[in-house]
């Protein structure tokens, strides 16, 4: 069994969008899986969602993003996260995501991309996987 | 996305139980709605309490306006785009800003990057307002303006212009959104804290009392709180509660409630079930009267009069056959006409997964005329008015709003709600309940979890950001910096700082440092250093 007895994510907010309907189901539904939810509130900057991580010592980061600028906040969040020597953390990235686009989120290392429309189950099932202990503590 | 909830007994419907916790009687009689009182409760059009309707003959005497969302990129496109819609009968404007705007940042600030122009409109200074009305006959056509955080400073700029092109300030007509608290709750384009943008708003209130009598300064927005997840009962009953502390706080200030609350509107949201939606309106129409009269002791039945944009419903529509929702359209329309609403204005059937285009725009305002011209719409007024099952209904939506108003009254009102999380917190629960519901198929939706179509999945479209706007709108900014009187926007700026930290209504401040050219940064900056910056509570 993993050491932790709980994990912790991040749900996060970057950029000037307001809407938040998506990320607060989604902190909903995590607490209801067992982890512990800190919410990074609206019009954050990868910085302050960097630092937030780190003095969280969060095990995700789940971004929340509606605008279409997905791909260049992943790229810059990951290579922040490197240098702050952060990378372990897992990163999500969930929202408005053309299917298209997917891969290349992938290819800069989200773990997981949760497009509109996809199942609690399937959001579900990947951190269970990803997180072996939440498996167990369910 | 929403509607009843079901419980079967194999193909039969053995409970059915609306959004606001309403059990539905398989039927309706008399019996009902015998404790209901015609004079008293309901009355006809044009009396009190307006159950029926604001006006004696409703639509026969003016028709609803409608309305589509426009404002694009530039304020020249957003120019063209104005002129296009009027051009097909659209009676009013309702422009969108970008985000840096709605936030108060200008084109070039570093964290207005990749937005410009984006969502809506961008404006930096009073130039981009006199292109973007240019040609528009401002003493006949009104503009809404979803601006909420720095509405004060977009009202300045829509009396400078006006003024420019010589439209009588009596004879102009803005519906600024003006409207924070909901902000807070749902949309999230605040800046300054709970208890400064409250001031501001009363200063919005007070000066176009004064100057812009034509104007309504603030629409208060269930609209977005609905879509952020609330039930219709709540989407009213926090609307009211909103209403109730920009009304307190224009009191204080020692105005007449007569003076000023016939010019607050409603923007209320169309989505989920038919007949519950109806009795939401006719209940807070009933409700919005009694509350005005009693409470506040207005005597001008003008005072007491709901008046409403009533439309959407972005949350109803999928993605999924996203055809469908031009029915959808169809069917808010109709529940809005039904609901006596004076303005319409409906959600284009292709904006779950893009920017609407320009057909879908169309279609929907053409769904507008299609009612009022073809299907009798305009004929009667409130022609659901004394069927058992909407009298009922509306009775006991009005008791549950009722309720839903008094926790928050008990919390302190909806200042003390929204500063601590508690409503952030019902809206976003109800949410993840109501998700839950269309995963597990409680709630039906069409297209969803029933009948589901295969099709080749509809790509997500965004709006394809274009980087030369960012470039020509910061051009266009750099050239009135460059020619402006540098010395009178420093000193307009200057004394909206003091009237800011004295308390003043900072109105007039604004309109002189508009037509000075200081941009929305500039003024917006000012207000940060007096007012702060709002902290969100934490809600979970």
């Amino acid at each position: 069994m993993n050491k932790k007895q709980r994990f912790r994510v991040l749900v996060a907010k970057p950029g000037l969008d307001g809407h938040d309907r998506g990320a607060k189901v989604i902190s909903y539904l995590l607490k209801d899986i067992g982890m512990d939810v800190i919410y990074t509130g609206l019009h954050k900057n990868i910085e302050q969602i960097v630092n937030a991580a780190i003095q969280e010592d969060v095990d995700v980061i789940g971004l929340s993003i509606l605008t279409g600028a997905h791909i260049p906040i992943t790229e810059k969040l990951m290579k922040q996260l490197k240098e702050a020597g952060a990378d372990e953390i897992v990163v999500t990235v969930g929202g408005v995501i053309p299917s298209r686009d997917v891969a290349k989120l992938k290819s800069l290392g989200a773990k997981a991309v949760f497009p509109g429309g996809t199942s609690f189950e399937q959001i579900t099932n990947f951190f269970k996987e990803e997180l072996p202990g939440l498996r167990q503590a369910l | 996305m929403s509607g009843a909830k079901y419980i079967k007994e194999g193909e039969k419907i053995k409970e059915a139980i609306l959004e606001s916790g309403i059990k539905v009687k398989p039927i309706y009689t008399p019996e009902d709605v015998a404790h209901i009182d015609y004079e008293r409760d309901i009355g006809n059009s044009g009396e009190f309490p307006y159950t029926r309707g604001i006006h004696p003959e409703m639509f026969r005497s003016r028709p609803w306006t409608t309305r589509q969302y426009s404002g694009f990129g530039s304020p020249r496109e957003t120019n063209e785009r104005f002129k296009y819609l009027i051009e097909h009968g659209q009676t009013g404007l309702n422009v969108a800003f970008d985000l840096p705007t709605q936030m108060g940042l200008d084109s070039d600030d570093p964290l207005a990057e990749g937005e410009v122009g984006r969502v809506g409109m961008a404006v930096d200074t009073l130039r981009d307002f006199e292109t973007a009305f240019e040609g528009i006959k401002m003493d006949s056509i009104g503009s809404g303006l979803t601006i909420n955080a720095v509405a004060s400073i977009m009202l300045a700029m829509y009396q400078a212009v006006a003024e420019k092109f010589g439209y009588p300030l009596d004879r102009i007509s803005a519906t600024p959104q003006n409207d924070i608290l909901k902000e807070m709750v749902g949309r999230g384009m605040w800046i300054f804290p709970v208890e400064p943008s409250i001031k501001l708003i009363g200063d919005t209130i007070e000066y176009s009392s004064k100057w812009m009598p034509r104007t309504y300064p603030v629409s208060i927005c269930g609209y977005h709180i609905r879509e952020s997840g609330a039930s219709p009962v709540q989407e009213i009953s926090y609307a009211f509660e909103i209403a109730i502390s920009y009304i307190d706080h224009v009191l204080e200030r020692g105005l007449d409630i007569d003076d000023f609350v016939g010019r607050l509107s409603f923007n209320l949201d169309i989505y989920g079930n038919l007949f519950e939606q109806i009795a939401k309106f006719r209940a807070a129409r009933r409700l919005w009267a009694k509350t005005i009269k009693d409470r506040y002791g207005a005597k001008k039945p003008r005072s007491m009069q709901f008046r409403m944009l009533a439309g959407g419903g972005g949350a109803g529509l999928t993605k999924q056959q996203p055809e469908n929702n031009i029915v959808r359209g169809a069917y808010y329309a109709l529940i809005s006409a039904l609901s006596g609403t004076q303005t319409m204005a409906l959600c284009s059937y292709d904006e779950a997964y893009t920017i609407p285009t320009p057909k879908a725009a169309l279609i929907s305002l053409m769904t507008s005329h299609i009612l009022l011209e073809e299907m009798g719409l305009r004929d009667t007024v409130d022609p659901l008015g004394g069927s058992y099952y909407i009298e009922s209904l509306t009775d006991q939506m009005e008791k549950l709003i009722i309720e839903e108003m008094h926790k928050v009254e008990e919390i302190g009102g909806m200042a003390e709600a929204v500063a601590s999380g508690y409503v952030q917190r019902e809206v976003a629960r109800l949410a993840y309940q109501q998700e839950k519901s269309i995963q597990d198929g409680t709630l039906p939706k069409v297209g969803v979890n029933k009948y589901v179509v295969e099709e080749d999945e509809k790509e997500v479209e965004l709006h394809e950001y274009d980087p030369r706007a960012l470039d020509e709108q910061v051009k266009r900014l750099n050239e009135v910096k460059r020619t402006r009187d540098s010395k009178a926007v420093e000193r307009t700026l200057k004394d909206l700082e003091k009237a800011a930290k004295a308390g003043d209504n900072v109105m007039p401040y604004l309109v002189e440092a508009v037509k000075a050219y200081a941009t929305v940064g500039e003024m917006t900056s000012v207000f940060k250093d007096v007012y702060g910056e709002y902290n969100e509570p934490s809600i979970f």
